[in-house]
């Protein structure tokens, strides 16, 4: 039996709670609010002490998927990231880098906006990159 | 936020405007709590009595969309009165004046007659306000999702620089952002205007020190898209591809019936997710995301304070990390990307990002560390604008007259509708309703309505009604309550089987791009049960 408890920050609003997500055999079992965060100091909202439970949700998006006769079909990583590539890069050159529009996330990392924003600036070359700061 | 939030417990007065406090920032309400508890005045200005305002001094029942007259109207009081910081701004700011002369012209019984609130109210208020050592002002969406939300949020200005109330503890300007990383992902560049720490795209040195860092010959220095002009040029046959990463527009954006349609023409929809949304369902390609419970990273809190994510187990089934997903895209599509690691990707941020600096994962490790903080023996800032010295210079006063929302009740829409969220749910509820808990507390959209609105339609609690507006129509149960006033109704925004989104006008303020989300009028009628 391997258990382990992972200080984070949660994901649902701006406050930005830390707590402990409590695994166990690499099973999320339950979050323990952290005591000595200065934004929480031990407490949680009703969000916040049930944060573990969508997480493993049965709905989650487990393979890629591409849109084939109008369904979208379970594919292998290699096909959806070279499909994605190959027509994006399509429609850069038929339409040009502005044809290209992305949406950075207000619920992934900031690691992640970067290399997003990155992409679309250096690799796609548009500034449209924008994100649901708005909504 | 101009302020940390711990400060809010040491303020005198508390002035929460268009925020939904003790659902939407539970642990931002503790601390407003406690500053009750410490003899602080709390005034909730909201057109819906919403749960923070029942512990509140004054509560202001302003009409939607009438912000800029409430707060002009406080404004002269506290300048009527002599209340305002004259040293402050004389010292601190420029352009008074126009606001002088704008307050000075306002008729007070007027203003009151707009926003609908008794020429008293706003008096006391505007004492209350106007006479605290120590004002914090917070505030939400309430303040920015109207066509006028950009000169919403330049009066809340107003009103600290008129009482000197900003570059000081438990003062402040202070906006409760409403998404985990909002935050950063403004901070991150994730804007059309702006690299990271906000380093406009359109100045030649940051255009080219970025140019130089990602190794390019030139980077493109026109502003881009915004959504909602994005989901434009794709009605045009402009855009034609487009790339969703963890957001679900289809339930989150104004007019969504029209997102859809936007959404099924454009050539390529690429959505990258952790759940199947009705976003993704209309994807070219769907890319499967891991939670934050999967990966190591940032985020930044509503005070700037950057905290760790930590990685607790293995991605889910065969989803990888976001940033793992951009890279390998990033090099197939020719533009050859390898990070070993999240921390490799911070270390490049803090060197490209003035204001993230001296910030890196090891001087994380402890509470986290509030920005702007420059060099690594910096402590982080926990306020900002320290004795008045703005980022600008001087504090910019804007004068500001009010303007009504850009859609109105009439004969056929008698009805103002509002949008919010509730205590268990969260956003387009993508998360939450996804866990058995918080699902089970809320399970279905509800729309409040005032009792005697409710006896007027002959509808009692809990049974259905058909709600429209001109860009769509939906049927939900009642909830007869008197948080909202008669002639005004308010829905959550959480439930895809009954997204009042499809309903709301996506008019938006000509500045920001934000839409109107807050304020529509729409029509009711009974439904069949």
């Amino acid at each position: 039996m391997d258990y382990q408890n992972i200080l984070t920050t949660c994901t649902y609003c701006g406050c930005g709670c830390n707590f402990f997500l409590e695994v166990l055999d690499g099973e999320l079992t339950g979050t323990i609010p952290c005591k000595t965060s200065p934004v929480n100091e031990g407490k949680l909202c009703i969000k916040g002490w049930n944060v573990h439970e969508f997480v493993q949700s049965d709905k989650r998006l487990k393979r890629p998927m591409i849109r084939k006769n109008g369904n979208l079909e379970e594919v292998s990583w290699d096909e959806a990231l070279d499909y994605t590539a190959a027509r994006l890069k399509t429609v850069k050159a038929e339409k040009g880098s502005d044809a290209v529009g992305f949406f950075a996330s207000a619920k992934v990392t900031c690691e992640e906006n970067y290399l997003m924003q990155k992409f679309a600036r250096a690799a796609v070359g548009t500034n449209s990159v924008d994100h649901c700061a708005r909504l | 936020m101009t302020n940390g939030v711990a400060e809010l417990e040491h303020s005198d007065v508390i002035f929460i405007i268009g925020s939904n406090t003790a659902t939407s920032h539970p642990l931002v309400a503790t601390r407003i709590f406690r500053a009750i508890e410490n003899g602080a005045k709390v005034i909730v200005a909201d057109p819906r009595k919403n749960q923070i305002a029942d512990f509140a001094d004054q509560y202001i029942r302003h009409k939607p969309g009438t912000d800029v007259a409430l707060l002009n109207g406080m404004m002269k009081v506290i300048l009527d009165n002599g209340l305002h910081d004259q040293a402050f701004i004389d010292a601190n700011t420029e352009s008074f004046e126009g606001v002088k002369a704008v307050l000075e012209h306002l008729d007070l019984d007027a203003s009151a007659a707009t926003c609908g609130v008794p020429v008293e109210q706003i008096e006391q208020i505007a004492k209350d306000f106007g006479s605290a050592d120590k004002a914090s002002i917070v505030y939400c969406m309430g303040i920015t999702q109207h066509t006028n939300g950009v000169n919403n949020v330049k009066s809340l200005a107003n009103l600290a620089m008129l009482t000197g109330n900003i570059g000081r503890a438990s003062t402040g300007v202070n906006p409760l952002r409403g998404q985990n990383n909002v935050q950063g992902a403004c901070d991150m560049g994730g804007l059309p205007n702006v690299y990271t720490g906000y380093q406009p795209v359109t100045l030649g040195a940051a255009n080219k020190k970025f140019a130089q860092a990602w190794d390019v010959d030139e980077l493109p220095s026109g502003i881009g898209l915004t959504i909602p002009e994005m989901f434009s040029k794709i009605e045009s046959d402009d855009l034609h591809a487009l790339w969703i990463m963890g957001e679900n527009p289809v339930v989150s954006d104004p007019d969504a019936n029209h997102v859809e349609k936007a959404l099924e023409k454009v050539d390529l929809l690429i959505v990258q997710d952790i759940f199947l949304t009705p976003t993704a369902k209309l994807a070219d390609v769907v890319l499967p995301g891991a939670s934050f419970a999967e990966k190591d990273g940032t985020f930044v809190n509503t005070e700037r304070r950057v905290t760790r994510v930590r990685k607790a187990i293995e991605p889910v089934g065969d989803s990888k990390p976001d940033w793992e997903i951009i890279q390998e895209v990033s090099t197939r599509f020719g533009y050859a990307m390898a990070y070993e690691s999240p921390g490799e990707i911070f270390e490049e941020i803090a060197r490209l990002t003035p204001s993230y600096t001296g910030i890196s994962y090891e001087r994380l490790e402890g509470e986290g560390i509030q920005w702007p903080c420059p060099s690594e023996d910096h402590p982080g800032t926990p306020f900002l604008h320290r004795d008045g010295k703005f980022t600008r210079g001087k504090g910019l006063f804007h004068a500001i007259e009010y303007q009504p929302p850009a859609e109105v009740v009439d004969e056929e829409y008698p009805f103002w509708l509002t949008t919010g969220r509730v205590y268990a749910h969260y956003h387009t509820g993508t998360m939450t309703r996804n866990s058995e808990s918080l699902d089970f507390e809320v399970s279905q959209g509800f729309l409040e309505i005032h009792p005697d609105d409710a006896k007027a339609l002959l509808v009692n609690d809990g049974e259905p009604i058909q709600i429209a507006s001109r860009r769509g129509e939906i049927t939900t149960r009642i909830m007869v309550t008197e948080r909202v006033e008669p002639g005004v109704v308010f829905m959550p925004f959480h439930f895809e089987e009954s997204n009042i989104n499809k309903l709301t006008n996506p008019a938006y303020d000509p500045i920001a791009k934000i839409p109107e989300l807050k304020v529509c009028a729409v029509k009711l009628f009974k439904a069949a049960s």
